[in-house]
């Protein structure tokens, strides 16, 4: 297992070294850069803009300056917004999406997983059509669309939220339920695939012909099978969640690191886009390690193969 | 009994003391601002959702009146020009001072000036002050000593600054918050004069000098901002506290609206305007807004390079058909290229002709009905209006000249990029006054000017351009700019479609509250009703 861990780990750090290579050469290369703007600035102001974030220095000085600084823990200064730190700015926006995603995924979670138990354990039945029909309504509706229509009818229309932002408590309610139904639609069908495969198996059967309960049989042996597909597919699903969701995030007025990772990329901020997707990539290695650690713990079978 | 007796005196008693309890109640005004602003020093920003946040915070030597149409002295009671129409001589309040209670001199406008036209600063609003003696020099490191440039204070209250000319519209320019002082001592002691972005616009650093003073900064999230007992007007000062909502989604902004969170918005979504019309007439407020939304022309393309060919495109389109059924935002169809109404300089010369002298000058520029036209592209940025338009006029072009153009779509830095490099043929594109002036849609069109990009040029546009700045007086100086335009409605390097306006949602609660023609007014005359 220590190995496991090892070599997964080498891995991690490899890839991330790539993913910030690429993307400090491609955004380099995209046509515009961080200060092309309407109004064209004189030459002189220009050549000290590039001089004052070192954008005057050959591609690859910057480069080796940039990842000797990321070793260090220095993300460099923002080049959109000129008081700010990219430290500061993922450090003030990540809590904001870690509160977001954790409510979401809870949501997710106490909504997918039990309807998929039933959809598997009453296969073919009104409950399972239901069920299945809630989990189709999740994945072909849009946030973008159920958003404003939650805002609409419960804010606006019942006035029991306030329409957007992220001042009282109240104000995580709408868009945790939005995202994490958008998350429990394809967990729901995860859950009802793994648990009917499960449900299927000669070790059920055993269990119960040795006159196990329905529920035991369900809860106990089924959901640790069955939920192996939720459980990787919930690695790279919880870092989207947690890095957050641009079209939440920009529907409910919320400051997370989401809309910053999707506007950094539109303003050419060099060090906000490379510092997003390195908090994006390792947290997608991270929980990916993570989902890896927890289907070895309840997959016997891969337990042999690591 | 004697409680039954005393009852009416209870209640009237409670009714005080809530009526109290509601008076007490703060006024916090409540407005959709936009895009979040890159920075809140006024030296560095160029954005409009930073203009808003600058005129609460900030004060210059003149401002915007309260009847939002005229300038009036701010930070200087008054001032005096020289004949040569040169030498500006102001007189600052005496009262003024900074939100730390330091008082606000003439030397701290020099020391502003002079942070702004240090090089390693790389402010990009720098060049507003080229029209003072020596600024220009002074940034491009050509004159070493400050102290030779047009700007000095005779003593702590009399600021003067020395132009290179005459500049009539000096004054107006005055309102844009390139020329708002700043604090040094406090831009020293954290981070230094030199150096762009710097903590000191931070809540817990920031001295600034307007009627109130920074609170909060979330950014994303929130701005507020909240009375500044230091301001030299503060008794005019009505509201409490503003808060401004970072919000760049118009249908985000418009829901806020709706739910009673916002009080204004900054925009509004085109498709609600006709319904907000139709339902809620007194919510939407449309008032004109200082710039030209126009397609720029790269003259050195065949066949544009052709001024008939350029004309007639630009007679082949149906402006009154697009204002109103394509932006539907009250815009105005635009004829000429400088908004009417700017500083009362009303244009001579418009775009007239018909349709039929469309197809007589493309034919005439050999494409009878468009025959052997060759394939040109017009290039707009992506949003939902740029392309609406743009197949609306695709679509005017083929049917009134049989002439294909084919359409080209780019992401904001892209295009940037691409009309940087007038790598383009005909690209959409807009300017907004940085001052109201008809000047500053003139001087655009100089030969070889950065924003010009059209790659066209002509001697006597520049000659007249140079001459207008020496006339004698706005009647002199606008008889030049309308030979000016002249000149662009005969040769065309860009086809004005329509003039701007500014669609918002206000609350009925608001009391005062006006856009100005730079979308700038003032803050400290707005009132919010109980």
């Amino acid at each position: 297992m220590l190995r496991f861990l090892f070599n997964r780990a080498l891995q991690s750090v490899i890839a991330l070294w790539v993913i910030v290579t690429l993307t400090f050469f491609m955004v380099r290369f995209v046509p515009g850069g961080p200060f092309t703007a309407e109004k064209a600035v004189t030459p002189e102001i220009e050549a000290n803009l590039k001089a004052h974030y070192g954008l005057d220095k050959p591609m690859h000085v910057q480069y080796l300056s940039y990842l000797g600084k990321v070793l260090q823990g220095d993300l460099g200064p923002s080049f959109k917004y000129a008081s700010r730190t990219v430290n500061e700015i993922i450090g003030e926006k990540f809590p904001t999406s870690v509160q977001l995603g954790l409510c979401s995924l809870a949501v997710a979670l106490s909504i997918g997983v039990p309807l998929g138990v039933l959809a598997a354990v009453k296969r073919n039945t009104w409950a399972d059509y239901l069920a299945s029909t809630v989990g189709m309504l999740g994945i072909s509706i849009p946030t973008f669309v159920v958003g404003p229509l939650a805002v609409l009818f419960f804010a606006i229309h019942l006035g029991w939220f306030n329409a957007s932002g992220w001042f009282e408590p109240r104000d995580r309610v709408l868009p945790s339920l939005v995202l994490g139904f958008a998350y429990a639609a394809p967990i729901l069908r995860l859950t009802r695939g793994g648990m009917l495969e499960v449900l299927g198996q000669d070790f059920i059967r055993t269990a119960r012909a040795k006159g196990a309960s329905e529920t035991r049989v369900v809860l106990k042996h089924g959901l640790r099978g069955g939920l192996l597909p939720v459980i990787s597919f919930l690695g790279p699903a919880t870092a989207g969640i947690l890095t957050g969701s641009f079209v939440i995030e920009s529907i409910f007025q919320i400051p997370g690191v989401g809309r910053e990772f999707v506007s950094s990329a539109t303003n050419r901020d060099y060090t906000l886009v490379l510092g997003t997707v390195i908090l994006y990539a390792s947290l997608i290695m991270a929980l990916n390690l993570l989902s890896d650690v927890v289907n070895v713990w309840l997959n016997p079978k891969l337990r042999l193969e690591t | 009994m004697q409680i039954v007796r005393r009852l009416p005196l209870l209640i009237m008693a409670l009714a005080a003391c809530l009526a109290g309890q509601l008076s007490a109640q703060p006024k916090i005004l409540n407005v959709g601002n936009g895009a979040e602003p890159q920075d809140l020093d006024p030296q560095v920003i160029t954005g409009v959702p930073e203009h808003h946040l600058m005129i609460a915070l900030n004060e210059g030597l003149i401002g915007m009146a309260k009847d939002g149409a005229h300038t009036e002295g701010a930070l200087a009671e008054r001032w005096t020009i020289s004949e040569d129409g040169r030498v500006y001589t102001f007189f600052l309040r005496k009262e003024a001072k900074w939100s730390n209670g330091d008082p606000l001199t003439a030397h701290d406008f020099v020391r502003s000036y002079q942070r702004l036209l240090t090089a390693t600063l790389a402010a990009d609003y720098s060049y507003m002050l080229f029209v003072v003696k020596g600024a220009e020099d002074y940034l491009r490191g050509k004159l070493a000593d400050f102290s030779q440039t047009g700007f000095q204070a005779l003593d702590d209250h009399t600021l003067e600054i020395t132009l290179s000319k005459r500049t009539p519209f000096f004054i107006n320019s005055l309102t844009h918050y390139s020329w708002y002082p700043v604090h040094i001592p406090t831009i020293e002691k954290h981070g230094g004069l030199k150096r762009k972005g710097s903590p000191w616009t931070r809540p817990e650093n920031i001295v600034t000098n307007g009627p109130f003073r920074l609170k909060e900064w979330i950014p994303n999230k929130i701005i507020t901002v909240e009375r500044n007992p230091h301001y030299w007007d503060a008794k005019t000062v009505l509201l409490d506290g503003i808060n401004f909502f970072p919000i760049e989604l118009t249908d985000t902004e418009e829901r806020m609206f709706r739910a009673g969170q916002l009080d204004i918005t900054n925009e509004i979504p085109p498709a609600k305007i006709a319904v907000y019309q139709k339902r809620s007439p007194e919510l939407i407020k449309i008032d004109p807004y200082c710039g030209v939304y126009f397609y720029r022309i790269n003259v050195t393309r065949k066949p544009l390079d052709d001024k008939r060919v350029r004309k007639a495109l630009a007679l082949a389109i149906d402006r009154e058909l697009l204002v109103k059924m394509v932006s539907r935002g009250g815009q105005l169809p635009a004829y000429s290229i400088v908004p009417p109404g700017v500083a009362d300089y009303t244009p001579k010369y418009r775009l007239e002709g018909t349709v039929e002298d469309a197809k007589r000058l493309l034919a005439e520029a050999g494409y009878p009905n468009g025959k052997g036209f060759p394939r040109v592209e017009l290039l707009y940025n992506t949003l939902e209006t740029h392309r609406a338009l743009a197949e609306a006029i695709q679509q005017m072009w083929k049917k009134n000249l049989g002439v294909e153009i084919g359409l080209v779509n780019q992401e904001w830095k892209v295009y940037l990029d691409s009309q940087k490099m007038s790598n383009f043929q005909i690209q959409r594109a807009g300017w907004i006054g940085d001052y109201v002036d008809p000047h500053v849609f003139l001087d655009l069109w100089e030969t070889g000017n950065r924003n010009n990009n059209t790659l066209w040029g002509n001697p006597k546009y520049d000659a007249l351009l140079e001459k207008s700045l020496d006339a004698k007086d706005d009647e002199e100086r606008y008889a030049i700019y309308q030979e000016m335009e002249g000149i662009l409605i005969d040769e065309l390097p860009v086809l004005p479609i329509y003039f701007y306006t500014r669609p918002r949602l206000q609350s009925t609660r608001l009391i005062n509250y006006r856009t100005t023609f730079l979308d700038n007014y003032p803050w400290k005359y707005v009132d919010l009703k109980q």
